[in-house]
């Protein structure tokens, strides 16, 4: 097991993730919620992830593809299948979660 | 805000809003669905005749189909809903829209589970749409407590209409009520509206009040000998005609006569048949002598064949109303109006011929009815409730002497005009209905059988 935090990593260690931040401008919602990524990726998924930031204002027909609602939306868009975490994505464990890197604690027990 | 049940027809109202826009008023409209995609609402909607497709690649339409499904989606932190304004500003340009249909937006608490959120950023997206100075119009589930699930009319200031679909007696009827409109006077009333292969039409259920025109015109009724007894001229036009009697006396052959004289004149003339097809009544009439295929051929005569039981009430007057405004006849014939009676109370039938009645006189058809006496009531009673709806009356009835069946046609009355007082004995043969020279025949004995 190379990240000892990590107990039962349901994606299998080494894939790459490719994660897109979806974003409506400069706000302050959405610095956090990059800040936030940035922090988690460098924690658990060193040298393994590719962040692409969309900002909607520039383009604002990604919405559609991605089925875009809410923003700041976090879309895990490999490994397969697509995740999608939306908010500031101020809550470690549920982003972990969210991208599987980590079981649900809750529904283990 | 369009809220009803499920099936009541939300979508349609929206959506026809949105076509009709486009079609008939050259205002773009957008079109966000979270129920159905895009490719579903387009079949559904060529069903209707609509082409969705088409309108969108003329670059007048948007469609949008927002799907939100809470097993796939994490919340973690504050967001908020810029995506969807994103989404929606985006469509709105791309076709300059002037309308837009939300349908139903309420899928947004199922698939988000922060209400307060949702809450706020859909008063905020309400005010935008406004501010943009388009008209929105959006779909909500009939909740339980209030108009809607969500309770989303509080935030829609406007208006809110509400659809209703109910089954009374194993007969549907849709209605629709404005609740609310702001700044406008509305009608509170329920109104009936119908769902066919046009798409939606409402009908409204109110008298015009007395304001027809009344002419002085007269048309033929299509018998010599009964115009004379129309002081000489036959029923006005765009009156009311009642005819009345038992089994077998000739109601519908009278009707005929009256349409085939009204054809001749290169008139139209719509025949509402609710006992027979209208194969059946063709047949018959042709033999009787009067042959009505070549009008229909020509399409100055239309049948439109129901089953009383088909509908309720409503629906049947909707129908009826809407076939009338289409066909833009000079005569209408309902065949008999008494079968009506097996849908619904006596009030009812009244009202709804009330309203039927009116509309014709505005639109100056004249009107025919037949009314099927049953053997046993008193004919005055049988007619009271429809009667007085009637500028013309006349009664037919059949007296039995010596083992044979004498038909009688007498003029109860008829407005504005000097009528005969007199019981004409006539004779149904294979050149119509006749009325017969002769002896003025008993009054007492033919008019009270």
């Amino acid at each position: 097991m190379q990240y000892p935090n990590i107990a039962e990593p349901a994606v299998t260690s080494g894939e790459t993730f490719l994660l897109r931040l979806y974003v409506a401008g400069q706000t302050p919602k959405s610095i956090r919620a990059f800040a936030n990524l940035k922090r988690i990726c460098e924690e658990y998924l060193v040298d393994r992830y590719h962040i692409e930031m969309v900002d909607l204002l520039q383009n604002p027909q990604l919405a559609r593809g991605d089925q875009i609602l809410a923003v700041p939306t976090l879309v895990r868009r490999l490994p397969e299948p697509m995740k999608k975490i939306i908010g500031d994505l101020s809550n470690t464990e549920r982003v972990l979660v969210g991208l599987d890197l980590q079981p649900s604690r809750r529904s283990n027990t | 805000m369009v809220c009803g049940g499920a099936g009541s027809g939300k979508t349609l109202l929206a959506v026809s809003f949105l076509l009709n826009g486009v079609i008939r008023f050259g205002e773009p409209g957008v079109l966000m669905t979270f129920e159905e995609t895009a490719e579903e609402l387009a079949s559904d909607l060529k069903s209707l005749g609509y082409d969705l497709d088409k309108l969108a690649k003329e670059g007048k339409l948007a469609v949008d189909y927002v799907r939100v499904e809470r097993s796939e989606i994490e919340e973690t932190g504050e967001y908020d809903l810029e995506g969807l304004f994103v989404r929606l500003d985006d469509a709105i340009r791309s076709v300059g829209a002037k309308r837009i249909v939300l349908d139903t937006i309420e899928s947004l608490f199922s698939g988000l589970s922060n209400a307060a959120i949702l809450r706020s950023e859909l008063r905020r997206l309400f005010r935008w749409l406004k501010d943009k100075g388009l008209t929105a119009v959006l779909t909500g589930e009939r909740g339980d407590g209030g108009l809607t699930r969500q309770g989303l009319e509080e935030y829609v200031s406007d208006a809110v209409i509400l659809l209703d679909h109910r089954v009374h007696d194993q007969v549907s009827t849709r209605r629709l009520r404005i609740v609310k409109y702001r700044g406008s006077h509305h009608g509170t009333n329920e109104y009936p509206f119908l769902i066919d292969h046009d798409g939606l039409s409402v009908l409204p259920v109110t008298s015009l009040g007395l304001c027809h025109p009344a002419l002085k015109e007269r048309v033929s009724t299509g018998i010599d000998r009964l115009d004379e007894m129309l002081s000489g001229q036959g029923y006005y036009r765009g009156s009311t005609i009642l005819l009345s009697g038992t089994a077998g006396t000739g109601k519908t052959s009278l009707a005929a006569h009256f349409v085939h004289a009204a054809c001749r004149r290169g008139e139209r003339c719509l025949y509402f048949l609710f006992e027979e097809s209208p194969q059946q009544l063709l047949r018959n009439m042709q033999s009787i002598g009067i042959d009505l295929q070549p009008w229909v051929d020509r399409g100055l005569l239309e049948f439109h064949a129901d089953r009383p039981s088909r509908f309720g009430l409503e629906t049947h007057l909707a129908g009826m109303q809407r076939a009338i405004r289409r066909f833009e006849p000079s005569v209408a014939v309902v065949d008999p109006v008494t079968n009506l009676l097996a849908v619904g109370s006596k009030s009812d039938v009244r009202s709804m011929l009330t309203r039927v009645i009116d509309y014709l006189k505005q639109e100056s058809i004249t009107g025919l009815f037949t009314s099927l006496t049953p053997g046993s009531t008193e004919l005055q009673e049988t007619e009271a409730g429809i009667s007085s709806l009637m500028d013309t009356w006349i009664v037919l009835t059949i007296s039995e002497e010596n083992r044979h069946r004498r038909r009688w046609l007498s003029v109860l009355k008829s407005r504005g005009m000097a009528h005969s007082n007199t019981v004409r004995e006539y004779a149904l043969t294979d050149k119509g209905l006749q009325v017969l020279d002769g002896e003025p025949a008993r009054p007492a004995r033919a008019a009270g059988v």
